[in-house]
């Protein structure tokens, strides 16, 4: 037929008539991470409206165009993200909204705040001429720090002075856990084993709770405060916190007496922590005014995030079509990120998703080559992040030296080695 | 209440009737006091009755005689005659004495910790039924999100129409407005009937309509492709007989006419008769025309030409011809074959077979006589008796079938030489189809069974058609001249037969004793040219061998090392000899410098071309001059570092240049330098790789899907074997040893 002689090629895979394949797929591979480069563009638009800093956000559940965020003066608002439009604003709190969740429905979302309520607020923004009210109201005796849903069933949980357990039908929580006291920053349902919790505390511990026993399970402490922490979507026993000391550490449940993997990069305090849907990546927010996007198999981040307005970040999610990044920082601003620097966004053609696989594993197999690997790992940073990182390479480098100095100068055995692993942790408390 | 009532006073009759003195009296008093005193609701206990004179009496009414004394446990336990019955219990009782009392119990914190071991262990252990799926994902080679595709489900326009109310005044107002008018609103989309009829038509049978359809418009294409190629035929043989059978098809219908319907029959003759009154008036087949005067000139000469001319007129005899208006309805019979490029040879000129310019064929001759015989007969004899003109038609269509299907296997043929396989099962097919052309059955209709007689009756058909074809080109092929005449006949023809196998062979054979003889010659060539050449060879070899072999014999006398062999030093040395008697390092090593020194000189590039501006092929090499000419001779290398260091050899092969491209250390999951250097050499492109191979090594690891929520797994997605409890989790755990002090460790232990 015509039509199939016009597109087929005939070619001929005669290895001698087509020679040099290294070198030529060498040279494909530079131009494909040089282009990679070029296309660097993550930066989408940023959501402006907030009166104050972004202090939480929250994922729609059912809708990807939908996020909510809270603010540092009470407010919270939903935003279209293709429009990139505020759709509905509401006055929740006085003071710091604190934490936010949807229900997992989507019909609805909860926020706390400063002041000790529990608000449940409808997703659908209010008919002609109805109030914008609340559907719930709970006031409780102490400050909420944070909140969230349960995956399955109506029950969501709350953290303050304990960690309380909530039916949504009732007024005073289902079950408190409790197991020292400190304020708990942050509570986390597991995506998987929903009848699982995680929550952090200010004395620099991480417990862990089972909603079916109602009780505390082990609890791990670690030199310094953990702020957040998240379940991986994908893996029910892994979880990544989010550390005061600059770095992330992957659990395993299972085993806590060491982290799977500790992340570092980030050069201050890292605030807030969202895995990817797929649960490959995690992004990660910093003091540092960065977000980092970090492999969960990896110790270092394959991406960092700034731009020279964005102040110190208090919140981020990524999106759960895997595709953008969305962060809050205190400059009151809301940025759109794509996950993936320099993917092309729309419908590509077959042609070019072919090119696109195939620049992809060029990379990947010439990853270890030095030109490649530098085309491939720079990155732009502003110059304070840039200097810290320096400053904190001596500092460590330093470390280690008066380490190694001391145990070459001390009785053999007496200075153990602490692989980085177990450095960090000071005590399991079963 | 009541019952107890009604028994105080039954008990009061009692006691009335067994009235003995002041005793009597006393007990009485206590009944009445009792009876009283139960009124108040309270059942009290009855208190108990004295009846022994005893100084010591226990509350339970039990005279106890030796109250003083004290009782021992171990005397209760003994029997009144000694003996071992109880033995045991007694032991137990003393071992249960020498105890300690019972623990106090654990403090508040200490049970919470208990509890929450427990608790650990057992949600440990829970999770732990996901490592299995977990360490799949993490290994997959590739992993799509959403893991569950959901099928995008459209929301019935009445469902989403229905919860929604008009509130705004403006929307209360349009609604308003609609409802006066009486416009429907929420209108179902389908009425109850139509989805009835849509639910009782089952996926099969959809799926079964939808595969005739499909069928359909195959077979609809083909015949379009079909018709359309049969437009494009040249061969002038093939419309002659395309165009018999047509007047064949149009006299049997005028028959039929004729039966049905004298009148349009009639006006259908007078059609025929204009036809003929206008082939009578036009000079066209009378050889009068440019084309035939020059054939008569040539005619003298050329039998052919002399050929077209007689055709050309018997054909306008034959147009001119009367019809014999016996019946009216049979003289039509001819003439509408009245078309001028009918060849119908009449029986002076065109009886002759060798005139037709048909391939001679013992086979077929006989037959292409019979027929234009039986055309004479037909058009001009008797059609009364109509049985006997069925059957002859009925042989000559048969014969007509036969040609047309020549023709379609002669394409065939061609096409197959051409085209793909699948082209020419498709081809095959057609001619299926094509075939019993006789009855025009609907195509669409009659496909099915065509398509079930083509495996039983049409292959052996074919069979012997190809037979005939191949005897055909026996016949025809035997010399050069037939070939040549068959070229200038039928060209189209020829090329088909030509490629055909058997038609091939004397050409081949042909082809072969030319290519024989080049390749003899070309060997005498060689005979002649290499045996100087190798001579050469060899010369130049024995004098570099025997140049090396003279090196070294120069060299081996010079070594230091035999010098103090000789001498004969100490016993290590002895050693060191001893182990090295049999090879000779030094001048190895010596040997193995020269050999770099030789591979480092840059080599001559010879740019010579064989075959520009000279003869080339096998066996011929370019001339000297030319070899000479574009021999380029590279400028002498820069002098070697190790040139004045005797036992040093410096590899000078590193290139600084591309060291900067080229990886100085192995990568961290690969354990030895060949595999990542056969990672490297494996190439990806589609330049190497055909278009399966290269998307399979391209494809991504993830994939996801934009506008896709990506939901977290769920135990659906757990494999069925994981979710039993506790056994499923174990294989995974022991496949990954982590860590020796477990939790899950423990528990097995």
């Amino acid at each position: 037929d015509v039509s199939v002689t016009l597109t087929a090629v005939p070619r001929n895979y005669d290895p001698a008539l087509h020679p040099f394949e290294v070198p030529r797929e060498y040279t494909r591979a530079l131009n494909a991470a040089k282009l990679e480069r070029v296309f660097a563009k993550p930066f989408l638009s940023s959501l402006d409206g907030h009166r104050d800093g972004v202090n939480c956000m929250a994922k729609h559940p059912k809708s990807l165009s939908t996020v909510l965020s809270g603010a540092c003066d009470g407010e919270v608002k939903i935003w279209n993200l293709p429009k990139r439009q505020c759709i509905r604003t509401i006055q929740a709190h006085e003071g710091f909204v604190r934490g936010m969740c949807a229900r997992f429905c989507g019909t609805s979302f909860f926020t706390v705040g400063d002041d000790k309520t529990v608000k449940q607020w409808k997703m659908e923004s209010p008919e002609y001429g109805e109030e914008e009210e609340p559907i719930h109201t709970i006031l409780g005796k102490t400050v909420y720090t944070g909140i969230d849903h349960h995956w399955k069933d109506a029950v969501f949980a709350t953290c303050g002075q304990q960690v309380d357990i909530w039916d949504e039908q009732r007024t005073s929580p289902m079950c408190s856990l409790t197991w020292g006291f400190d304020s708990i920053s942050s509570v986390k349902f597991n995506p998987i084993e929903t009848y699982l919790l995680g929550s952090c505390a200010s004395d620099r511990n991480i417990v862990l709770y089972d909603m079916r026993k109602s009780t505390p399970l082990k609890k791990v402490i670690l030199n310094m405060r953990t702020n957040t922490l998240c379940w991986n979507p994908m893996e029910a026993y892994v979880f990544t916190a989010a550390n005061e000391d600059y770095n992330l550490y992957t659990f395993d449940m299972r085993y806590l007496e060491s982290p799977m993997r500790v992340h570092m990069d980030h050069v201050s305090a890292v605030l807030d922590v969202d895995y990817s849907p797929t649960g490959k990546e995690f992004v990660s927010a910093s003091f540092d005014k960065s977000i980092r996007i970090f492999p969960v198999d990896k110790g270092h981040s394959r991406e960092v995030y700034h731009t020279k307005r964005m102040q110190h970040v208090i919140t981020v999610k990524w999106t759960a079509d895997s595709k953008y990044i969305l962060c809050g920082s205190d400059e009151m601003n809301i940025r759109l990120w794509k996950a993936n620097a320099s993917e092309k966004l729309g419908v590509l053609a077959p042609r070019e998703k072919a090119a696109m696989n195939y620049n992809q594993k060029l990379k990947e197999k010439f990853q270890y080559h030095p030109k490649i690997r530098r085309i491939a790992q720079h990155r732009h940073l502003p110059k304070s992040i840039f200097c810290q990182i320096k400053e904190q390479r001596i500092m460590r480098e330093a470390r280690r030296r008066k380490e190694l100095n001391r145990r070459k100068h001390s009785k053999p055995g007496s200075v153990p080695v602490v692989s980085e692993r177990r450095k960090h942790i000071v005590a399991v408390v079963k | 209440m009541a019952e107890d009532w009604l028994g105080v006073e039954a008990a009061v009759s009692a006691s009335e009737g067994e009235d003995e003195g002041q005793e009597d009296d006393e007990r009485r008093h206590q009944r009445l006091l009792e009876a009283v005193s139960s009124l108040s609701g309270r059942r009290r206990r009855k208190l108990a009755e004295r009846t022994e004179a005893s100084v010591q009496v226990s509350e339970f009414n039990v005279s106890c005689k030796g109250a003083g004394e004290k009782l021992v446990l171990s005397e209760l336990l003994k029997p009144i005659k000694p003996k071992s019955a109880l033995g045991s219990v007694k032991k137990e009782l003393s071992r249960v004495k020498q105890k300690k009392a019972v623990e106090l119990p654990l403090s508040k914190e200490e049970a919470k910790r208990v509890v929450r071991e427990a608790a650990y262990v057992t949600t440990s252990k829970d999770v732990g039924k996901w490592q299995e799926v977990v360490l799949q994902n993490r290994r997959a080679e590739q992993l799509v999100f959403p893991l569950k595709q959901e099928i995008a489900t459209v929301v019935p326009l009445e469902q989403v129409a229905s919860a929604w109310k008009a509130r705004t005044p403006l929307e209360q107002e349009i609604f308003g407005l609609l409802h006066r008018t009486k416009q429907p609103i929420t209108d179902p989309l389908l009425t109850p009937e139509e989805t009835a009829s849509l639910q009782a038509m089952s996926l099969e049978e959809a799926r079964q309509r939808r595969a005739e359809l499909q069928k359909a418009r195959a077979l609809q294409s083909y015949y379009e492709a079909k018709a359309r190629r049969e437009k494009r035929i040249k061969s002038k043989k093939y419309h002659r007989v395309l165009k018999k059978s047509k007047r064949r098809k149009a006299l049997k219908e005028f028959e039929q006419l004729h039966k049905s319907d004298p009148k349009a029959a009639l006006a259908k003759l007078e059609e025929l008769e204009q036809l003929r009154m206008q082939e009578r008036m036009s000079l066209k087949h009378q050889n009068k025309g440019k084309w035939a005067r020059s054939r008569a000139i040539i005619a003298k000469y050329d039998m052919e030409a002399r050929k077209a001319m007689q055709e050309q007129l018997a054909k306008n005899k034959e147009l001119m011809q009367k019809v014999q208006v016996e019946l009216p309805e049979e003289e039509p019979a001819d003439v509408p074959e009245d078309l001028p490029s009918l060849p119908i040879p009449t029986g002076a000129s065109g009886a002759n077979p060798w005139m037709l310019g048909k391939p001679s064929d013992p086979a077929q001759e006989p037959e292409v006589q019979e027929g234009p015989g039986d055309m004479e007969v037909s058009g001009a004899v008797e059609r009364k008796e109509e049985m006997e003109e069925e059957e002859e038609e009925e042989e000559e269509m048969s014969e007509e079938e036969a040609l047309l299907q020549d023709f379609e296997q002669k394409r065939q043929a061609r096409q197959q030489r051409a085209g793909s396989p699948e082209e020419q099962g498709a081809d095959e097919t057609e001619a299926v189809l094509e075939q019993p052309g006789a009855s025009p059955v609907h195509p669409v209709c009659a496909e099915g069974e065509q398509v079930s007689t083509a495996g039983g009756e049409e292959q052996p058909q074919q069979a012997q058609e190809e037979e005939i074809l191949l005897s055909e080109q026996l016949e025809r092929v035997q010399t050069l001249e037939d070939v040549e005449a068959l070229a200038s006949k039928e060209q189209v023809e020829e090329q088909e037969m030509l490629v055909a196998p058997r038609t091939e062979k004397p050409a081949a054979t042909r082809a072969k004793k030319r290519v024989q003889q080049q390749e003899d010659s070309r060997a005498g060539d060689k005979h002649a040219k290499n045996p100087p050449a190798k001579k050469k060879k060899k010369k130049m070899i024995s004098l570099q061998a025997v140049l090396s072999g003279k090196a070294q014999d120069v060299q081996c006398p010079t070594m230091p090392v035999v010098v103090e062999e000789e001498d004969g030093g100490t016993d290590q040395r002895r050693v060191i000899t001893e182990a090295f008697a049999g090879d000779d390092v030094v001048a190895d090593f010596r040997r193995e410098k020269r050999k770099a020194e030789e591979e480092s000189k840059p080599q001559p590039l010879s740019l010579v071309l064989p075959g520009w501006g000279e003869w080339g092929g096998t066996g011929l090499r370019p001339s000297a001059r030319k070899t000479k000419k574009f021999l380029l001779k590279p400028p002498p290398a820069p002098p070697r570092k190790d040139q004045h260091l005797p036992h040093v050899i410096l590899s000078e092969k590193r290139n600084i240049h591309a060291t900067a491209h080229q990886v100085s250390e192995l990568p961290f999951p690969f354990e030895r330098h060949q595999q990542f250097e056969q990672s490297i050499r494996t190439p990806l492109g589609s330049t190497w790789n055909t278009q399966r191979a290269f998307q399979k090594l391209t494809a991504p690891r993830v994939i996801t899907r934009a506008g896709h929520i990506i939901q977290p797994i769920s135990a659906e997605d757990l494999p069925s074997t994981a979710t039993a409890a506790g056994t499923g989790a174990k294989p995974g755990l022991e496949a990954v040893p982590r860590e020796p002090q477990q939790p899950f460790n423990r528990l097995r232990k």
